[in-house]
């Protein structure tokens, strides 16, 4: 009962908030000085045209009509299940995002894995040693890092890695030159390395320094004082007590930075040029592509909401408090 | 035939170190020149009002004192300086620590695996079941999380993190609070048990008339300092008892005239010199200021310049 509750109003949460995301994605959109023509014609080859041919085309990208009108047309087909056709692609809208997600995934999950489990280890150490010398050295480091911007240090290690030292590809996903059925996983993962480090680099940061805070407030309670006082070893209270407790709000926080990820994976794909969903984004938005950035911003909306979710569920599984006490929320 | 005594703190000091306004830092005397000792099978109890600092002596004991306290005088366990090292080896073992409330429990780990420490091997599995037993606690009660125990329980449950080991001194942390007349009174047994197997047993705690049932001697602590050492019998009558403080304490138990008399302990930065009691007392005269002596009297301690 609890449970079907429970569900009903994830999901009514979910609906509405796709809803709003796509309300206010729309009206940007539209809001927006973009001018498609010119943005994908160019103002050369629409001075050439004649009329009839510019309407034409002013007819393809839907220019003139209006956006309420427009948006509800979208709507309908959306909730059918049919997202449209890219106006920059030519193609299924689902089917370009099939081909971008998978790029992208591939991408994120390493980044996600990584800057999690990393994350995890420094915030956790530099916790149990709160002032000493590694925890120097990590907050440091994560100070640092989230100072600076994400593309900038992708620029960093493009130019050190990619120019320099020539040991990793400048960019895209697959080899240049290459037919598609001749790339192989390796070359995949080889051209992945750069921009899902950037990405993990940039992502511990986050993850770090909250576990760090988290392990702090634990190490000062008074269970682990009396951990300390029946005579266990720092490592005995670490695995005993304080990775326990530090666990959930990791877990936490670990699926609530998908959304980070995917913000950074939009800069990181754009300087990497690699062609993942990020990438798709930027150019289906300044190229006007309507059908395409909004079926991106529905799917990005989803799965930071899943995120999200799967880390409320998560808490619940976790931590006998809520699993036992009945506290569901 | 005389006893060896298990504990002996001789002139024990806690001090705070506390920043003030700006970078200034100050000094916080928390406990003052106390000494006891603890026999084996004994049962001593330091009893004094809340906010009196005697939960760090058990912290001073147990080498857990935060950073910026520090610790001066001498500690002595079986004859022999419990230094550092020697606490580091010994606690958990040989010296237990029963803490003050649930909040002394992980959380997220279930109560029979947290006893054991996280290591259950049948020796400590059989041992656990016959603690439980004893403390009729259910054996399903292993099985469950510390925020799943009443106040009870959960006092049992502590005391079985010290039962588990082999304890030869038991230092127990306001083992009653929140607790109804008939289980605190139970807890209390629980420690005189301890005792009575051999232990030395010390219990802080704020009350007096519990600690009287059960305990062999009782020190006063009142701001810091120890007032008197006395034999629970001395409390029988207040003939017997040494310190105004003591007296007036014995006054208020309900049976003895429930009698209280005005004022509070002074708090440690505005403390009088000489006798912390001395504005509160009806004996205080010019000397009261001066310097205040330990003494013994009549086999107990008293710190104060009067013969009763």
């Amino acid at each position: 009962m609890k449970t079907a509750k429970f569900i009903t109003k994830q999901m009514i949460k979910m609906f509405l908030l796709l809803l709003a995301v796509s309300i206010v994605a729309f009206a940007l959109m539209t809001a927006s000085p973009v001018d498609p023509l010119q943005a994908n014609v160019g103002q050369t080859a629409l001075g050439s045209m004649s009329p009839e041919q510019i309407q034409k085309l002013e007819e393809y990208w839907g220019v003139g009509q209006p956006p309420v009108q427009r948006y509800m047309a979208w709507l309908k087909d959306f909730i059918r299940g049919d997202m449209g056709v890219s106006l920059l692609y030519r193609q299924d809208v689902t089917k370009v995002i099939a081909v971008k997600l998978a790029n992208s995934l591939f991408l994120m999950i390493i980044a996600w894995v990584m800057s999690g489990l990393l994350g995890f280890i420094l915030g956790a150490l530099a916790g149990m040693n709160r002032g000493k010398l590694i925890d120097k050295v990590v907050r440091g480091y994560c100070l640092l890092i989230s100072s600076t911007p994400a593309f900038w240090i992708a620029m960093l290690f493009l130019i050190i890695f990619g120019v320099w030292l020539k040991i990793l590809p400048i960019g895209l996903s697959v080899p240049i030159g290459v037919e598609a059925s001749g790339v192989t996983f390796l070359d995949r993962v080889y051209h992945a390395i750069l921009p899902a480090f950037t990405l993990s680099i940039t992502g511990i940061s986050n993850i770090a320094m909250h576990t760090r805070e988290k392990m702090i407030d634990i190490c000062e309670s008074d269970y682990m004082l009396f951990a300390k006082a029946r005579g266990e070893s720092t490592w005995e209270i670490f695995k005993n007590h304080g990775f326990r407790n530090v666990l959930a709000p990791a877990m936490t926080l670990q699926f609530a930075s998908i959304s980070e990820i995917f913000g950074g994976s939009v800069l990181v794909e754009q300087v990497f040029s690699y062609p993942g969903l990020g990438q798709a984004a930027v150019s289906a938005g300044l190229g006007s592509d309507m059908p395409l950035l909004m079926a991106i911003t529905m799917i990005s909306a989803l799965l930071v909401f899943g995120g999200n979710l799967i880390a409320n569920l998560l808490y619940g599984v976790i931590d006998p408090r809520i699993r036992r006490g009945g506290a569901v929320r | 035939m005389e006893r060896k005594k298990i504990l002996e703190i001789k002139n024990m000091n806690i001090s705070f170190c506390q920043y003030q306004k700006g970078m200034r830092q100050e000094e916080l005397p928390v406990i003052r020149d106390l000494s006891l000792s603890v026999h084996e099978g004994e049962m001593v109890a330091v009893v004094g009002s809340s906010g009196s600092g005697k939960s760090l002596l058990a912290h001073g004991v147990m080498g857990i004192l935060p950073y910026n306290a520090s610790m001066g005088g001498e500690i002595l366990y079986r004859g022999e300086p419990l230094t550092e090292k020697r606490i580091r080896k010994l606690r958990g073992k040989e010296i237990v620590m029963v803490p003050q409330s649930t909040s002394y429990l992980d959380p997220l780990m279930k109560v029979g695996t947290q006893i054991c420490k996280g290591k259950k091997d049948l020796v400590r599995q059989k041992k656990l079941d016959q603690i439980f037993s004893r403390y009729s606690l259910a054996k399903e009660v292993q099985e469950q999380y510390p925020f799943e125990l009443s106040g009870g329980m959960t006092r049992r449950v502590m005391i079985s993190t010290a039962m588990i080991e082999n304890p030869r001194l038991v230092i127990a942390d306001e083992p009653t609070p929140g607790l109804h007349q008939k289980a605190a009174k139970s807890a209390m047994e629980h420690f005189r048990e301890l005792a009575d197997m051999g232990a030395g047993v010390l219990i802080i705690t704020h009350d007096l008339e519990l600690a009287l049932e059960t305990a062999d001697r009782v020190l006063v602590f009142y701001a810091g300092y120890t007032l008197e050492d006395a034999k629970t019998e001395d409390f029988c009558k207040e003939e017997t008892l040494r310190h105004p403080y003591t007296k007036a304490l014995w006054r208020a138990i309900p049976k003895n005239g429930f009698q209280y008399i005005d004022g509070v302990q002074p708090y440690v930065k505005d403390m009088p010199s000489g006798c912390p009691f001395a504005p509160r007392c009806s004996r205080c005269s010019e000397k009261c200021h001066g310097e205040i002596p330990y003494r013994e009297v009549n086999g107990g301690y008293v710190r104060c310049v009067y013969d009763s």
